[in-house]
């Protein structure tokens, strides 16, 4: 057979292009090497009850995967690690029907204009590759708002003075803010900050078909049992309820297909493990950043840029104690309020910037809050007799806050995703293999805005504070030497796109410069990381690239 | 009786979690059932389907069907997976595709006849100096003993859920949730 589109992964990236390409009459395959627990393939109108709030399911056995047996991955900083330092779990999305969308706690802001114009905006960095994006953000600007009505986004528009325009409200008002939130959003008011209410793909009302959130409070790491989350489910149903895509879960794309400048199509082994190919006139790649570039080189791609000015963000964690209260962050949807300030440049950020040698310095978007689960509670503290009275204190969950930062990672050339030289998945082809250090910036900013961070957490009462980041870094913030793999999901920016084929691999549509009928529909085409989540935008991306292709 | 374990192994590991969640004036590991979680999870393969993945979408706890108890099917690839995991590689080629892995069974067994067959009958100090002595097992079973105390009781543990009432856990809400005050207010 041959198929409009194949669409390799079913995440946010490659379901809203589903959504888009059947909606314009397309047949679309859609492939994905995770099981299905989403939706059911005979009846898709009926989404399955396999989520769960347990812990043990979703945290310690991989219930979304990967499993880092099956599909391990490689880390390493640099080529003086050899040719990797740690073999296994890295970084890793969820690898299931739905993709990362399914274990987030869905906040999804937009990005900034100045985002999509670093170079002309800040300018260069020494040392990374900052440039502009190929389009601006009123060119993104219709596709933000209609990812905003797939998914179905609550939000508050005018709650954040720093927000880009925008061209109508959100599709639901926001949910109720956390207890913890709402003293940590009066504690940053009282100092001049400018919390509001999270964007979110959490139902604050009946939308879709699908119900309001309950607040159950496993939300970030968990797919949701009553699937009020509407990234990606609402667009992977709406793509199978129009008969013209199929999704075959289980099924991994092991090569793109080529004849001289353009794409066939796939090859691919299913659950049976035996190895196929299927022709389509388009391929569309949504692995997200790592598994997309990973695909490309499996396929043999050869443009010098592919993997390459890989971006995490870089977390700035500060952590406060409470003895007096009760918190409760078990409560909700893990964050319920942002701030942006940490992303404008003010007198104070300018300094620390010129006192470290930078020509800029540019934060994240601050979440408050974060998830509070007692397995990874009790873990933390030491075994025997005092166990028992730390989890009833819980002084590192119940009367516990953080703040985490997503802080602007740079695109550094070296940071990259390519194929481990001696390490297989269970279907014996490559992994991929995970190169990162952060820019010095990354350090210079942590170093800038962790304490005042910590001190937020002051006015709100906290009687400790301590700030910690990942990738962690010796000798605290501002040190030289990580340690570990980046913790954050947000991977970024290893198949850049702009207008030059010598300086990117995809164009401003995600289509590879080599190869036009191969479109990038996730993170990957990212030129720079923003500092705030990177959904909702390779979302928008993905529905453009998509309107695109059908014309 | 034990699942997988025998039963001076099952007394032994009994033991070892009592001294690593010992019970204060509320319950601890011996209580919760924590060694028959450790011990599920070595024996998961004693059953079908394998006790690897609850079901869901709720466990009846706050309403709705009991859905946690019927656990999952596992695909073929995923009970290699978790048979590797448990069982270890032994020798078969299609488990080795990254080199031989020990698996859990083996690292409990010799773990627990490394801690001597009369730990359960040693002092508080001898044990933790036996614990301490081999910590890349004891932060083994310290993991597993949290999670078989914290964890959802459909794994073997967290008996009839004093793991979570005595920290203030309500646990699994669905499909209950919590009230927008419940989220909001102290």
């Amino acid at each position: 057979m041959t198929a409009d589109a194949i669409i390799v992964g079913s995440g946010p990236g490659g379901a809203t292009a589903a959504d888009v390409l059947t909606a314009a009459g397309w047949s679309v395959v859609i492939f994905e090497k995770g099981r299905n627990h989403l939706i059911d393939l005979e009846d898709p109108g009926r989404l399955l009850g396999d989520y769960s709030n347990d812990e043990i399911k979703f945290i310690d056995r991989y219930f979304l995967g990967p499993d880092p047996f099956l599909e391990p991955r490689t880390f390493r900083v640099g080529p003086d690690d050899g040719d990797h330092a740690f073999v296994g779990e890295v970084n890793s999305i969820p690898s299931t029907v739905g993709g990362g969308g399914t274990h987030a706690d869905g906040k999804v802001p937009r990005f900034r204009e100045e985002d999509f114009a670093m170079l002309t905006s800040r300018g260069p960095q020494e040392g990374a590759s900052v440039a502009d994006w190929p389009l601006d953000y009123s060119e993104l600007e219709p596709f933000y708002a209609e990812a905003e009505r797939m998914i179905g986004v609550s939000g508050q528009a005018d709650a954040n003075p720093f927000a880009a325009w925008r061209s109508g409200p959100y599709p639901m008002p926001p949910g109720p803010s956390m207890y913890g939130s709402k003293l940590s959003a009066a504690a940053a008011e009282s100092l001049g900050y400018h919390p509001y209410p999270a964007p979110g793909a959490t139902n604050s009302e009946r939308y879709d078909g699908r119900p309001a959130c309950n607040n159950c409070g496993f939300c970030a790491f968990f797919g949701c049992p009553i699937h009020a989350k509407g990234d990606p489910v609402a667009m992977l149903q709406r793509a199978l309820l129009t008969g013209n895509a199929e999704l075959r879960p289980e099924t991994f794309v092991s090569r793109i297909r080529t004849a001289g400048s353009r794409a066939t199509g796939v090859d691919f082994i299913g659950p049976d493990g035996v190895e196929r190919s299927m022709d389509a006139r388009y391929v569309v790649v949504a692995g997200g950043a790592v598994e997309t570039p990973r695909l490309l080189l499996l396929s043999g791609f050869d443009h010098p840029l592919i993997g390459r000015h890989l971006m995490t963000h870089f977390q700035t964690i500060a952590v406060g104690g409470f003895a007096h209260l009760r918190l409760h962050g078990e409560r909700g949807r893990a964050v319920t309020e942002l701030q942006d300030d940490a992303l404008i440049p003010d007198e104070a950020s300018r300094a620390a910037a010129k006192e470290a040698g930078l020509p800029w310095m540019k934060g994240g978007m601050v979440e408050h809050g974060g998830p509070s689960l007692p397995i990874l509670e009790a873990k933390i503290y030491p075994w025997g007799r005092s166990h028992k009275e730390s989890m009833r204190s819980s002084p590192m969950r119940d009367r516990m806050w953080a703040f985490t930062m997503q802080g602007e990672d740079l695109p550094v050339a070296t940071n990259r995703i390519d194929l481990d030289p001696t390490i297989r998945d269970v279907r014996g082809f490559p992994v991929a293999r995970y190169t990162y250090k952060p820019h010095r910036h990354e350090l210079a900013a942590a170093a800038h805005h962790g304490p005042r961070l910590a001190a937020i957490l002051e006015a709100m009462g906290a009687g400790w504070t301590s700030i910690v980041t990942s990738p962690g870094t010796a000798g605290g913030p501002g040190g030289r030497t990580t340690e570990h793999a980046p913790m954050s999901r947000h991977v970024m920016g290893t198949v850049r796109m702009g207008t030059d084929p010598a300086t990117s691999v995809a164009d401003a549509h995600g289509r590879l410069h080599h190869l036009e009928n191969v479109v990038i529909a996730d993170s990957s085409v990212f030129v720079t990381s923003s500092g705030y989540g990177p959904t909702l935008t390779l979302a928008a991306l993905a529905a453009r690239s998509a309107t695109a292709m059908v014309g | 009786m034990a699942i997988w374990l025998t039963g001076d192994e099952y007394r032994t590991l009994t033991a070892v979690c009592e001294r690593l969640i010992p019970a204060d004036h509320t319950p601890g590991a011996t209580d919760a059932g924590v060694a028959d979680y450790i011990d599920g999870l070595l024996g998961a393969f004693s059953f079908d389907p394998p006790r690897i993945w609850a079901g869901g979408p709720v466990s009846g706890r706050f309403g709705g069907p009991g859905g946690f108890a019927g656990f999952h099917h596992l695909t073929a690839l995923d009970e290699m997976a978790w048979r590797t995991r448990i069982e270890g590689s032994l020798g078969r080629p299609e488990r080795e595709f990254n080199g031989p892995v020990v698996g859990l069974q083996e690292r409990y067994r010799a773990g627990l006849a490394g801690l001597g067959a009369d730990f359960a009958d040693c002092s508080r100090e001898e044990q933790g100096a036996r614990l301490y002595a081999d910590p890349d097992f004891t932060g083994l079973v310290y993991g597993h003993a949290c999670e078989g105390m914290y964890g959802a009781p459909e794994y073997g543990g967290n008996r009839d859920g004093v793991g979570w009432s005595n920290i203030g856990f309500a646990g699994d809400v669905q499909p209950r949730g919590w009230s927008d005050r419940e989220v909001s207010e102290p």
